[in-house]
């Protein structure tokens, strides 16, 4: 009895499984034992990988599996994975499969088959256990960040010493990174909010006649808040996304385990440079902001209230004390640390792949946007209470 | 798999590669044999890299042919070149798996993006490459906590993914102990005799070169030329060179011939 599959078995599940259109199996009974033949072409690109074909042959219950491959015409990994699945389904099952009839490269891919490296799979834990592991790592994470907050205090007294092995030419090169090449978009921004400032208030102040107050609107507002709070977002996202994903690109390329062999210091040798760079340059980008702010309110209150240049300044120089310009500073200086701090944070604990250098670099950002607000509002709210 | 009935593989005319106004290699003619491993040899800095990526389609040669089967890599139009590298593996040297994909995506992504197959034919696929490599447990595994060796050999599997008719490696024994770098000798040539595929190698590592190689070219990093033809064994046993020699037999120069040869 002698039949194509089509024809030989009749269950139903079996013909889903079938090629539409091609044979690449006939098979043979002879009493308990399974001759397979295999016919024509068995590669990828025809169509010659059915999954479901070894559960169709075996569906026969036959005691003993043999091959013939007399009609097999030219094969790749498509034979390969037909005969490990049945083979394997097989055994399984308690039959026995004599691989003979097959080509001799096909066995030899066969037995490589078999040899596996044994890797334990590492389970997943439960979801009680992630939310556990979660708070560990949130407590570690924060005594981390303390400890790393008392280290710069520590190894800045070092370097102020000189006793850090940080190099004065690398704080030079993160101070142009992150100083001059941003003054242009630190200068476009805080004009913009400047003039929108000057705009807001002179749409309402025009309505009491209160028109030389623009002036003190502006000139307050940019010095004791927006130019620093506007300066230290685009820094957040320009150099302090920059820092993130050099260092963790630097991980990803195993320079940092080399530092660490070496016993060169990671914090001393990157951290503290950007750290000091961006803590030096934040003040100077402040006050470029507060001058460019006040200037762009001007354009916008000499085209719609007509104030003469005189009025706008001297009502600024009047209004803007030196304690606003104090509290300015030392926002500005204090979010230039915590972008630098964060940002170097999130890069040196980075993981190794492609994806997590991204990942860094938003998570850098994320987290100097979101500390650069908080700590806005602290300082702010520290101000109100001391009533400077 | 079968390859189709033609005289050579490869065949490689005049090659002149370089970059810009630099020349690396010129005067590089050779052909490779259907199921073979040819072998590209030269010590460090002659080239040898070079010639391969000219090889894979990834540099332009400043002159001369490459011709895979019947096709030209470099004169075949941008379609007819992505169909030629097709048929091509490449094994690159640090393995080069993507780093965010596990090792089964990585074989599972070029037959997801190039071919048609549904999801189990993929999966079954995928299953069987990595059990010729031996890591079918290792598949849910970031590249990342593999080892050297295992990497190497996850990245022989996404080589294959697919069914190549001609395998480019490059230097297979880089940063590989002497067992792992055996082993991985073993499964190209266990691919080789199974699928039938011919194989490029680049390599510097003698044991290698002489265990698996039935061809090859040896590549001068000074006089910028290859010094001679033939399988490594052949040129270890009758070299009349004296680079060639000092290369096969470790010698310090060609020059130092004295004492201390192997």
């Amino acid at each position: 009895m002698s039949a194509t599959l089509q024809n030989s078995i009749e269950s139903p599940a079996a013909d889903a499984a079938l090629p539409c259109g091609t044979t690449l199996v006939s098979t043979r009974r002879q009493g308990g034992a399974l001759e397979i033949s295999l016919l024509g072409d068995w590669r990828v690109a025809d169509g010659a990988l059915q999954p479901g074909l070894p559960a169709t042959i075996l569906a026969s219950h036959a005691a003993a599996l043999t091959f013939n491959s007399d009609a097999l015409g030219r094969w790749d990994t498509a034979l390969i994975a037909f005969v490990a699945a049945l083979r394997t389904q097989a055994i399984a099952a308690g039959s026995t499969v004599d691989t003979a009839g097959l080509p001799k490269p096909a066995l030899k891919l066969l037995d490589l088959c078999q040899a596996a490296v044994a890797i334990t799979p590492t389970p997943r834990p439960g979801l009680v256990s992630r939310t556990g592991q979660a708070v560990l790592d949130a407590q570690h994470e924060a005594a981390e960040v303390t400890a790393l907050v008392g280290n710069i205090a520590l190894r800045a007294g070092a370097a102020l010493r000189g006793r850090a092995m940080t190099q004065g030419g690398d704080v030079l090169r993160c101070m142009a990174e992150a100083g001059p090449s941003a003054l242009i978009i630190v200068g476009i921004i805080n004009v913009l909010v400047g003039a929108i400032l000057a705009f807001v208030g002179a749409v309402q102040l025009r309505r009491f006649g209160a028109d030389i107050y623009v002036a003190s609107l502006v000139g307050i507002a940019m010095v004791r808040e927006m130019a620093a709070l506007m300066t230290a977002i685009i820094m957040a996202g320009r150099t302090g996304g920059a820092y993130a994903a050099n260092l963790a690109t630097m991980q990803g390329n195993e320079e940092l385990d080399a530092l660490r062999g070496f016993g060169i210091p990671l914090f001393d040798y990157l951290v503290l440079p950007r750290i000091v760079a961006l803590t030096l340059m934040m003040p100077v980008l402040y006050l470029w902001g507060c001058a460019v702010g006040i200037l762009g309110g001007f354009v916008v209150a000499s085209l719609t209230l007509s104030l003469s240049a005189v009025s706008y300044f001297e009502e600024i120089r009047n209004s803007v004390s030196l304690s606003q310009f104090g509290i300015g500073l030392v926002k500005a200086l204090a979010f230039g640390a915590l972008i630098a701090l964060l940002s170097c944070r999130v890069g040196l604990r980075a993981g190794r792949s492609a994806a997590d250098v991204g990942k860094a670099a938003t998570t850098g950002v994320v987290a100097g946007v979101i500390g650069v607000i908080t700590l806005d509002a602290i300082v702010d709210l520290c101000a109100n209470v001391l009533d400077i | 798999m079968s390859t189709p009935a033609s005289p050579a593989a490869i065949t490689v005319q005049d090659l002149r590669i370089g970059f810009g106004d630099s020349v690396v290699q010129s005067g590089v003619s050779f052909t490779v044999a259907p199921r073979s491993i040819f072998a590209i040899m030269g010590g460090s800095g002659c080239g040898k890299s070079t010639l391969l990526r000219a090889m894979i389609g990834l540099l332009a040669p400043q002159a001369g042919s490459i011709v895979i089967g019947a096709d030209n890599v470099w004169t075949a139009p941008a379609s007819g070149r992505s169909a030629i590298r097709r048929r091509c593996g490449v094994l690159f040297q640090g393995g080069a798996l993507w780093s965010s994909l596990t090792a089964a995506e990585n074989i599972a992504l070029p037959l997801r993006m190039l071919t048609a197959l549904d999801e189990a034919a993929i999966a079954a696929l995928v299953r069987v490459k990595l059990e010729l490599v031996g890591l079918q447990d290792a598949a849910d595994t970031m590249p990342a906590a593999l080892s050297g060796g295992m990497r190497k050999r996850a990245a022989l599997a996404r080589a294959l993914a697919l069914e190549p008719e001609i395998l480019f490696i490059d230097e297979p024994s880089a940063g590989l102990d002497p067992v792992s770098s055996r082993r991985l000798d073993d499964l190209i040539l266990d691919v080789r005799d199974g699928f039938g595929t011919t194989i490029v190698m680049v390599s510097h590592e003698l044991p290698s070169l002489l265990a698996i190689c039935d061809d090859g070219i040896f590549l001068d990093g000074i006089s910028k030329k290859p010094l001679a033809h033939g399988a490594p064994a052949g040129l270890l046993a009758n070299c009349e060179d004296p680079q060639v020699h000092a290369f096969m037999h470790r010698e310090r120069a060609a020059t130092d011939q004295a004492g201390n040869g192997a």
